[in-house]
């Protein structure tokens, strides 16, 4: 079978590679791509454990072929870190032992971002039906909703904190270090087809890890 | 639960995508959101030689309502079906029903039009589809056809559209004006296919049900209408006896089967239930439209 060359983005930074048709969005991202943060845990679309943001919306990428992704942007859980600070829904994960064997959550993240980008104040039950996407075979998922209640209120109170003048430094305290890394983190998700992310203004100086290409 | 090889095509027009068809005939399949195709090719439940994605025709991306109809073209997805203000506005029953297919991340790619093709009897979108009685646009090497939701539902996954033949577009009629509706539907967890889900949209003028359209879906091999349920409440004046006796002509007329999770004699009842429930909400609404 032939093969497609396809190149895209991901967390910001450019990658190309040949692929045959049959491959996974997931496959590639985790093989050609070289990035294994993404999970697969089922494989026909029931898990969630694979979402990723594909031109800012959250999709199962077991459920497309990477040469549909062809010159699209996407979003893997690699993009959420600032270096070695924690995304602050990352955050609010670890603070609320919203994992324990930490198979589902990088999903369980991705699903998350894009959730509360459309929904900034949800309800526990917007938040139940939000991750119903998303298996969690450890934690019964008690945890898991109270770290995204809490990092919702944290990133909402942020966002409202961003109106006022921008912090000189590194805060101490938790919010507002959040409020900081929030403005730097979340235009990431804000990417749209045919919008201008921020998320380029951040990519890594080092040059684009390719294989195969 | 890697797909078996294919030989891909990405054509940017609907003649491109024709003629491809016209070539291949039933080695192809069409691809759209792939929600429902890529699970089988996965698991190898489906094995298609020749994959035509369909994604490259932004041409069918589109949602426009047009006179009494919503034209929903084959790339507009159910999120965005989900998402518009339009929609909600003329076509509550349809919103409502879409938020509850699959999850976010499933509608976010899956297309309505898809779920008709794909034409599982326990989908949303072909049941409302169905309630409603929308119109197909399908076009092949013949030129371009309509097929009525009536004369479109075949069998289990399998629909009246001829293989060569690729759907561009389906009408949704928007409801009458003072319709009530309703979307009821039983599922073991939410996101998961319901076990037997009713649709209803309902009309009343001084006192009586002038017309009524109940739909099922998860109850038999298409998406069901209850015609004898409808014509038992028409002309009648609305009452929780006249609900009750529409529930049971429902039950009488369903042939529902048994699966591993549920009985055929369960999703029977749960039928007259969900009826019930479903003309209470929409007889109500009728009342909140005046």
């Amino acid at each position: 079978m032939a093969a497609h060359e396809i190149s895209l983005r991901i967390n910001g930074k450019p990658y190309a590679g040949r692929v045959e048709a049959r491959k996974t969005l997931a496959d590639f991202i985790r093989e050609d791509c070289g990035l294994t943060g993404t999970h697969l845990g089922c494989e026909h679309g029931v898990c969630g454990a694979c979402t990723i943001l594909l031109n800012g919306e959250a999709i199962r990428s077991c459920l497309l072929f990477a040469v549909q992704a062809e010159g699209a942007e996407l979003m893997t859980v690699e993009g959420l870190a600032d270096g070695d600070r924690l995304h602050p829904i990352q955050q609010a994960f670890w603070d609320h032992h919203a994992l324990q064997c930490g198979f589902c959550t990088p999903g369980f993240l991705m699903t998350t971002l894009a959730f509360l980008r459309d929904a900034p104040r949800p309800t526990e039950r917007e938040i139940r039906e939000a991750l119903a996407g998303n298996l969690c075979r450890c934690t019964g998922y008690k945890n898991i909703v109270e770290a995204v209640t809490a990092v919702a209120e944290t990133l909402a109170s942020a966002a409202h904190a961003g109106a006022s003048p921008p912090l000189a430094g590194p805060a101490d305290v938790a919010g507002s270090a959040a409020a900081v890394h929030a403005r730097a983190a979340l235009p990431g998700a804000q990417t749209r087809p045919g919008g201008k992310g921020s998320r380029s203004e951040r990519a890594p100086s080092h040059s684009p890890k390719r294989r195969r290409s | 639960m890697k797909p078996a090889a294919f030989e891909y095509h990405a054509p940017d027009t609907v003649e491109d995508a024709v003629a491809l068809l016209e070539a291949h005939g039933d080695q192809a399949k069409i691809l759209a959101g792939g929600q429902s195709l890529v699970p089988l090719m996965n698991m190898r439940l489906a094995r298609p030689a020749v994959i035509i994605d369909i994604n490259r025709i932004h041409a069918l991306d589109y949602l426009t309502p047009d006179g009494d109809v919503l034209r929903i073209g084959a790339l507009c997805r159910q999120r965005c079906v989900e998402r518009s203000a339009v929609v909600e506005a003329r076509c509550p029953l349809l919103s409502a029903a879409i938020r509850l297919i699959g999850h976010v991340q499933i509608r976010n790619r899956g297309t309505v039009v898809g779920s008709l093709a794909h034409a599982d009897p326990a989908a949303e979108a072909t049941a409302v589809f169905a309630v409603l009685g929308g119109t197909i646009t399908a076009v092949g090497p013949d030129g371009t056809r309509t097929i009525p939701a009536d004369e479109y539902f075949v069998s289990y996954l399998t629909t009246s559209l001829d293989p060569r033949e690729l759907i561009t577009e389906a009408r949704f009629p928007v409801l009458p004006p003072g319709a009530g509706w309703s979307w009821r539907e039983i599922a073991r967890r939410h996101g998961d296919f319901a076990l037997t889900g009713v649709g209803v949209v309902l009309t009343a003028r001084a006192g009586t049900v002038k017309n009524a359209r109940i739909g099922l879906t998860g109850v038999g091999p298409t998406p069901a209408r209850a015609a004898r349920a409808e014509r038992v409440l028409v002309g009648r004046a609305p009452s929780g006896a006249l609900w009750d006796e529409a529930a049971e002509a429902v039950r009488a007329e369903i042939d529902p089967d048994d699966d591993i999770h549920a009985s055929a004699e369960y999703r029977r009842h749960v039928a007259g239930v969900l009826a019930r429930r479903a003309l209470a909400e929409a007889y109500a609404r009728t009342m909140e439209a005046v």
